[in-house]
């Protein structure tokens, strides 16, 4: 192959091209490589070292949940033709993953009501500073007003990525902040006064459904309430030199929990004009966190100003239905600096499990698995609470997912509880910052999760409380 | 090889799930709820509750797992064929990180499970990042970015920061003309402009344009080394010192680190920040299109802004139960590396299964491993370079004359041909001009031959361009198939180009309307 | 339309855009040249400024999109929107097929009609092109 180059040696290759004061000149500092069996021991391992779902009964949640995957999704996850290939951009050999991404913003289409879905993009938290972006190139505005029932990761996230976009967010407090009876959901008044007073400058009112909490929201409420609240605000219309008339209005855009979608009210039937949203519960894994996807509905007018990749119909020359990349001058490679995003992934292996778990549940599947995790969360909810030392912290409607508080320190709560092979949750004031969250406990529940396991946080959770409050009486 | 003797399983009219199934099937048996008679409408009120349900596939089991496995087979991959797709680095992907990336320890892990019961990712993470800070050479290392155009955006909002926290408001940055698309759109992002930089004619930075643009304006120059045209940029460390000596930072797009790794190190080169593309060099499965994973490392001085949390390891501490030992934990910038974070880009820490198969193809390889694969990878290009320089066509002339590689102009080798890194661009124009057969027809007609194309057209700057990236973990055998490919497909274009100009014959399907696409976008079932 | 044309009785921006000034002297329509949309290729796209919107010389007033590309169109001459082409929003083939007569995008009403001095006629504007 030298010979073939025409270079006398494979050094002669790199010191032809690399100057000398770049080249490394010694071995990497690293472990010498081993064999897979030995990589394969060194990493089973590690994995031992971790306490997973699969060790412990875990009511964690707060935007990742232990749902159950069943196993043709692994095996279709592990193909050849789904696994390894690029993105689909010679399309007459890549029908297998075109397809799929169609019937995948099908699915979500459906899923959210809202007519259009591009074929996913990173992670929830992501998805939603995404629309905001999209929200700003769309009217303008400069302003993102965001409800604090977003995941405390979310508000996070957009407050990075705001800085970089040239935008700011104001946080709308949730009802009965402050009060340890709290409603926990978006104050509907400051809701509309913070949309009202940014008048033309808000680009995007977000909130989240349920949110963080486990709360339902009144979507419909929220959403008619940022476009009344815009239209009677400070100005309106104020179209760019040469942009199309828009009228003033911020796009709402709300964060969804999809497993929850068959059984609470779709976003698309709520005024909302985007939905975005983690789509780990959907058919993939936990993996401490990622990878998984984020998903993107939009009403129609946002089509052409949407992120991300998406599939079209079409036809071949021989009349055969085919699918192809389409609206590819949003992404980044054609319109450069003038894109809508800088996203060059879809997370396809993830959005395949995610459709596929969708087909797998089904149209009833999706509302009965809806249905058991309100009663089941309901049962857990009541049964918590019926403890010495554990309140409600709202007693909002709520479908997967609630918080408590509990009436001594979490940290020591928890520890015990960790000690008894269960994880009875978040703690709550960890993850927001909250005055009014400490003691707080967010408990997820999932189709896994049965009446016995939840019997079983009860007692372990009721013992742990009793004795941490009887030490502190104690000391 | 021109008619359509496609199986009849691939060429069956495409029906989606949505068009398959009856009312009533069903594969997922709910559960029984199992707490008692609950009227589910006492829980939730009515006017939050879905009043119908959404038309998702009522199918069995059995219907599923065909038709998904049916549709599985029209699709090219890796696993199947060469893939020499440039700057993706498509090469193979081992299942060994499958496995381990299923156990349930990793699989079924909560992201926020205790750092005490989570010491084995925690571990994983740590060691993960001090690989690639040695890779890099940059010391520290944030896993978070989702994928490679994350990590370029969290590579310029670090810049903005640096300069903001210097008083500094700097507007530009630099990038070539051959730079990736998502740089610029990356830049707009993170709310500064991009100028772009001319390339010389060995396919360089052009240092005069350079220099004409290095102000006090500049946050920065983003560049790949090598360059999306499979050159070593022979002038970055005097780059590198135009872009410092105003003040910028230098920033390394990973897309391209298969060619280096073990040989050159973008921070040695002078860079503050570089990202990975898990996916590319790292063996992360491409899936089709995602996930990825782009970690960035930076220098010291740009490691109090990035992305918190990243991974500390603590000695003396509990974890393990055994104090003195090291332990892990999840550090929000409680050192100096974050401790002005820009702050979080994503929920939770990360594509953690991706840092799996990472860890994992780097304990596989070791550090002479992972030298030897860039090596590998660098001679796989140049053969083939001359293999395709080389080729005879029956009508007499040669395949590089038609298909010629315009850069790098000099660095002739012995024989006076070029050297490339991992990956190297030739030019359609020629043989659109002698044959009127352009690099898309060559790209479809390639399809026939089972092997999928390399990347065309692209980078813009030359015509009718064609990027070649073959990998280390192609054998000789496939190189020498595919530079006879490309010849027969010349050869044949020769007698009569309407062959090509209508290719591809054999795969599922052909052509594709993709104006039709366009104008009038359908992107979901009609199920009405 | 298949063959290069550039016809005699309009002006024409170097960023490839053409104005028709009126008799009056006060109104323009404007468009984009054969050599934009053939550089593009099939047009699919094309969203109409609003009326009454202002167009400032040489800054862009939209876009056009084809499969490939979405390309910037830049105002000849300053004005304000008076007329926009519904037709060619709503079969944007047509910008391909006759981008001079029934492709036209935006009549203006000119605020400084002076400015058609610095735009390019039909020879120096083919000439300019040969030189790209």
């Amino acid at each position: 192959m030298l010979a073939a180059i025409g270079v006398g040696s494979l050094q002669e290759l790199f010191e032809r091209q690399i100057p000398e004061p770049v080249r490394l000149g010694r071995a990497l500092e690293l472990p010498p490589g081993e064999s897979e069996q030995q990589v394969y021991e060194h990493l089973r391992a590690l994995a031992a070292r971790n306490v997973s779902a699969e060790e412990e009964l875990s009511f964690l949640g707060a935007g990742m949940y232990d749902h159950y995957v069943p196993a043709l999704i692994d095996m279709l996850t592990e193909r050849s033709e789904f696994l390894t290939p690029y993105t689909p951009y010679q399309p007459e050999i890549s029908q297998g993953g075109l397809q799929v991404m169609f019937e995948y913003q099908t699915a979500i289409s459906e899923l959210t009501a809202l007519p259009v879905s591009n074929a996913s993009v990173y992670e929830g938290p992501s998805a939603v500073a995404a629309a905001a972006y999209m929200a700003k190139l769309h009217n303008g505005g400069r302003r993102i007003v965001a409800s604090a029932g977003l995941h405390p990761h979310t508000l996070q996230t957009l407050r990075t990525m705001a800085h970089g976009f040239g935008m700011e967010v104001v946080e709308v407090a949730l009802c009965g902040d402050g009060s340890p009876a709290g409603a926990r959901v978006t104050d509907p008044e400051r809701w509309a006064r913070a949309i009202g007073e940014g008048g033309e400058q808000v680009a995007a009112a977000i909130f989240a459904q349920p949110n963080f909490y486990g709360a339902v929201e009144d979507a419909a409420a929220l959403s008619a309430a940022a476009k009344a609240a815009a239209a009677t605000g400070p100005g309106a219309g104020g179209a760019g030199s040469g942009s199309p008339a828009h009228g003033f209005a911020p796009v709402v855009v709300c964060q969804v929990d999809p497993i929850t979608l068959g059984v609470l009210a779709p976003p698309g039937e709520c005024g909302v004009d985007v939905a975005v949203g983690e789509g780990q519960a959907l058919g993939n894994r936990l993996d401490y966190g990622g990878p998984s996807f984020g998903l993107f509905a939009a009403r129609e007018e946002y089509l052409r100003r949407m992120p991300g990749r998406i599939a079209g119909e079409t036809v071949d020359v021989d009349g055969r239905r085919g699918f192809v990349l389409t609206l590819q001058t949003r992404e980044q490679h054609i319109r450069r600096e003038k894109a809508t995003s800088n996203i060059c992934t879809s997370q396809a292996l993830n959005a395949l499990a995610g459709v596929v778990y969708l087909s797998w549940l089904g149209r009833r599947g999706i509302v009965e698995l809806g249905e058991l995790l309100l009663a089941r969360t309901h049962y857990a909810r009541e049964t918590l609470a019926a403890l010495a030392g554990v309140e409600k912290l709202h007693d909002q409607p709520a479908v997967r997912e609630f918080a408590v508080r509990v009436d001594a320190d979490v940290a020591a709560v928890r520890r015990r509880c960790a000690a008894e092979g269960v994880n009875p949750g978040a703690d709550l004031h960890a993850l927001t910052g909250r005055e009014q969250d400490r003691g707080g406990l967010l408990v997820a529940i999932t189709e896994r999760r049965t009446r016995a396991h939840i019997d079983r946080l009860a007692e372990v959770l009721g013992a742990a409380v009793a004795a941490e409050r009887g030490a502190r009486v104690a000391a | 090889m021109t008619e359509t003797d496609a199986t009849p399983l691939q060429r069956d009219a495409a029906r989606t799930i949505f068009q398959k199934g009856a009312p009533g099937r069903r594969a997922f048996v709910c559960p029984d709820p199992g707490v008692g008679e609950v009227d589910v409408s006492r829980l939730l009120p009515e006017r939050f509750r879905r009043r119908e349900p959404p038309r998702l596939p009522e199918v069995s089991e059995p219907e599923l797992v065909r038709h998904y496995v049916g549709i599985s087979k029209r699709n090219f991959d890796l696993d199947s064929g060469f893939y020499p797709l440039g700057s993706c680095t498509m090469k193979h992907n081992p299942r060994l990180h499958e496995r381990v990336a299923a156990l349930p320890g990793n699989a079924r892990l909560h992201p926020l499970q205790d750092g005490e019961r989570a010491q084995g990712a925690l571990e994983l993470m740590w060691s993960l990042q001090g690989a690639l800070a040695e890779i890099a050479g940059l010391p520290h290392v944030s896993l978070q970015p989702s994928a490679g155009s994350h990590g370029e955006l969290a590579g310029v909002l670090l810049t903005r920061a640096f300069h903001e926290d210097r008083g500094e408001v700097r507007r530009k940055v630099l990038t070539p003309d051959t730079a990736h698309g998502t740089n610029p759109a990356t830049v707009t992002m993170a709310g500064l402009e991009v100028v772009k930089l001319a390339t010389d004619a060995d396919g360089g930075v052009d240092l005069d344009d350079l220099r004409a643009k290095a102000e006090e304006d500049v946050a920065c120059l983003m560049l790949t080394n090598p360059n999306t045209l499979g050159v070593f940029d022979r002038n970055i460390l005097e780059i590198a010192e135009i872009v410092h000596g105003v003040g910028a930072t230098l920033y390394y797009d990973g897309a391209n680190l298969n060619a280096v790794m073990g040989l050159s190190r973008p921070g040695d080169m002078g860079f503050d920040i570089v990202h990975f593309n898990l996916h590319k060099s790292f063996t992360q499965p491409h899936g089709g299109g995602g996930p990825g994973s782009g970690p960035i490392a930076v220098s010291e001085r740009i490691a109090p802004y990035l992305p918190v949390p990243v991974v500390a390891r603590r000695t003396g501490g509990e974890g393990n139960g055994a104090s003195g030992e090291p332990a892990f934990e999840l550090d929000y910038g409680s050192g100096t590396v974050g401790s002005k974070t820009i702050g979080r880009m994503r929920g939770f820490h990360g594509n953690y299964g991706c840092f799996v198969r990472a860890y994992a193809y780097i304990r596989s390889l070791g550090g002479n491993g992972l030298t030897d694969a860039s090596q590998t990878a660098v001679l796989n290009a140049n053969y083939l370079l001359a293999r395709l320089r080389e080729h005879a066509l029956a009508g007499g002339g040669r395949v590089g004359e038609l298909l010629p590689a315009p850069y790098p102009r000099a660095e002739p080798s012995a024989q006076g041909g070029q050297l490339c890194m991992h990956e190297f661009v030739l030019s359609g124009g020629p043989m659109k001009r002698a044959l009127g057969v352009k690099t898309l027809d060559l790209a479809k007609r390639l399809l026939d031959h089972g092997f999928h194309p390399p990347t065309v057209y692209f980078p813009l700057l030359v015509e009718e361009a064609l990027m070649v990236e073959p990998t280390e973990t192609e054998t000789r055998e496939t190189l020498d198939a595919f530079a006879e490919a490309i010849a027969a497909i010349l050869e044949e274009a020769a007698k009569d180009p309407a062959v090509a100009q209508s290719a591809p014959y054999t795969t599922p399907v052909r052509r594709l309307d993709e104006v039709a696409a366009a104008r009038q976008p359908v992107i979901r079932e009609r199920l009405d | 339309m298949a063959l290069a044309s550039y016809p005699d009785d309009l002006l024409y921006h170097p960023e490839h855009d053409w104005a028709r000034v009126e008799q009056d002297g006060q109104h323009a329509t404007l468009g984009i040249t054969w050599y934009a949309q053939d550089q593009l290729g099939e047009v699919v796209f094309f969203e109409s400024p609003a009326l009454g919107a202002t167009l400032s010389k040489d800054e862009p007033y939209t876009e056009v999109e084809s499969v490939k590309a979405v390309s910037d169109v830049v105002a000849p001459l300053s004005g304000e929107v008076v007329e926009v082409n519904a037709a060619v929003a709503e079969n944007p083939h047509t910008i391909n097929e006759d981008p001079y007569g029934a492709g036209w995008l935006v009549k203006v009403r000119l605020s400084d009609p002076s400015e058609r001095e610095a735009l390019l006629d039909a020879a120096a504007y083919r000439a300019s092109l040969n030189g790209s």
